[in-house]
């Protein structure tokens, strides 16, 4: 009888469980503090257009949003509006907007304020040229036309 | 009495709870991604001020209709050929430092401007003229503010302000030439992209034009980029974004930029273009 006989009855253990929710909970935490919570609710119905030239702003306190698209509650109407922070608002509200929108930021940084205009596509440019010049008015300069990403034209 | 012993708690369904959590939090959650296109506003014009007329040559003018249609150049265009037709825009006399392929033909480092007859009838180029930018005479110029600024009471007065502004430009120009590796040609200053649109032109048009706009200027940064540093004009930026006291790598960035400066503009807003 040979002395290395395996022994037939010994089963695999099975694979212990109980780290893995340690794992989860490490993921959950992960994408609880990487991802970023918006404060205002959208009441516009915005769908990006799509861009391959792409700027990612690093600072996202200095950023301030514009959103410009049809409201989300019919009852609204159907036709393009504008929203600053909970509400919406006209072009012509958007001076005052800035200057107490700049006061909240350090005073070294207030020059340093973007606006990003997040504007649904199907949106006609009437309503954003006059939001453009509003913007020029207040002397908030830096403008983003928040974008989707895709690859250039072109390339493979 | 037999002491029973204690059972373990089965934590198998732990993991269950927590993949739970983890889906509610990824479908709850949206992430703001905060990128776009940028774009500097030029600052309100007074009312009643004289705008300066750039020669017509220099300014390369995009409209875009109520029915999303391009002219360019007053020619009708199509969207996929903007971006080539800008970049001959801007190297239409080479650049002076190296070749650049332009959709199929290749621009050379220098190129013979093509005499159009206008409208009006005066002989014009198409084209902006690149001047050259000589290395001795970049040099006579910053000796010559150098003894500006000295003559008006040294760096910081006040006097020395316009002349140290003259001084910096002209630095930034030997910087290109020494990086670049010899002398090359300026777009004239005047020289600009212009864009107009209308009221009924869809902001999906708008901003897929103002994107070709951008590839044409990124594209020529980038071949010149690689070209010189072995890296794109894009991963520059992107190095110099994380740590901003890299001079060498803002020198570099300041040497494309002064090459290919970002000259895209938008014309004051005017009611109904048609054509």
């Amino acid at each position: 009888m040979s002395k290395f006989k395996k022994d037939a009855k010994r089963a695999t253990p099975g694979i212990s469980t109980a780290s893995l929710p340690d794992i989860v909970f490490i993921l959950l935490f992960f994408f609880m503090v990487a991802t970023v919570i918006r404060s205002d609710d959208e009441k516009v119905k915005i769908e990006r257009p799509e861009a391959s030239e792409l700027y990612r702003i690093e600072k996202k306190h200095l950023i301030r949003y514009v959103n410009i698209g049809v409201p989300m509650d019919s009852r609204y109407g159907t036709e393009p509006v504008m929203q600053l922070n909970d509400a919406f608002s006209t072009p012509a509200q958007i001076q005052d907007w800035i200057a107490k929108e700049r006061l909240t930021l350090p005073e070294a940084e207030q020059s340093k304020m973007w606006v990003s205009l997040k504007v649904d596509k199907d949106t006609k440019m009437g309503i954003v040229t006059e939001v453009k010049q509003e913007l020029r008015y207040a002397s908030a300069l830096k403008v983003l036309y928040s974008t989707a990403g895709r690859k250039r034209t072109g390339a493979e | 009495m037999a002491r029973r012993a204690l059972e373990e708690i089965n934590a198998g369904s732990m993991a269950d709870i927590a993949f739970l959590l983890l889906i509610f939090w990824l479908v709850t959650t949206t992430i703001d991604s905060d990128q776009g296109i940028k774009r500097q506003l030029p600052p309100p014009v007074p009312p009643n001020a004289d705008v300066p007329q750039a020669r017509e040559q220099n300014v390369f003018n995009v409209k875009v209709n109520f029915l999303n249609q391009l002219l360019v150049e007053g020619e009708p265009l199509d969207l996929e050929q903007l971006k080539n037709k800008a970049k001959n825009f801007l190297i239409a006399t080479g650049d002076g430092i190296m070749s650049h392929p332009v959709g199929g033909v290749t621009v050379g480092v220098e190129r013979e401007v093509i005499q159009v007859r206008s409208a009006s009838g005066s002989l014009n180029a198409a084209f902006p003229e690149r001047i050259w930018v000589r290395e001795t005479e970049v040099k006579a110029k910053i000796a010559e503010y150098e003894a500006a600024v000295r003559s008006a009471g040294g760096a910081g007065a006040d006097k020395a302000k316009p002349y140290e502004g003259a001084l910096e430009m002209w630095r930034e120009k030997l910087t290109t030439i020494e990086l670049l590796g010899g002398d090359y040609k300026e777009l004239p200053p005047s020289a600009l992209i212009s864009m107009q649109n209308d009221n009924n032109t869809t902001y999906d048009t708008y901003i897929q034009v103002q994107n070709e706009l951008q590839t044409a200027v990124n594209e020529l940064r980038d071949e010149v980029a690689l070209a010189k540093f072995g890296e794109t004009f894009t991963a520059l930026e992107d190095r110099y974004d994380r740590n901003p006291d890299d001079a060498e790598l803002l020198k570099k960035i300041i040497a494309v930029r002064t090459l290919y400066p970002q000259r895209i503009s938008e014309a004051e807003p005017r009611q109904a273009s048609g054509y």
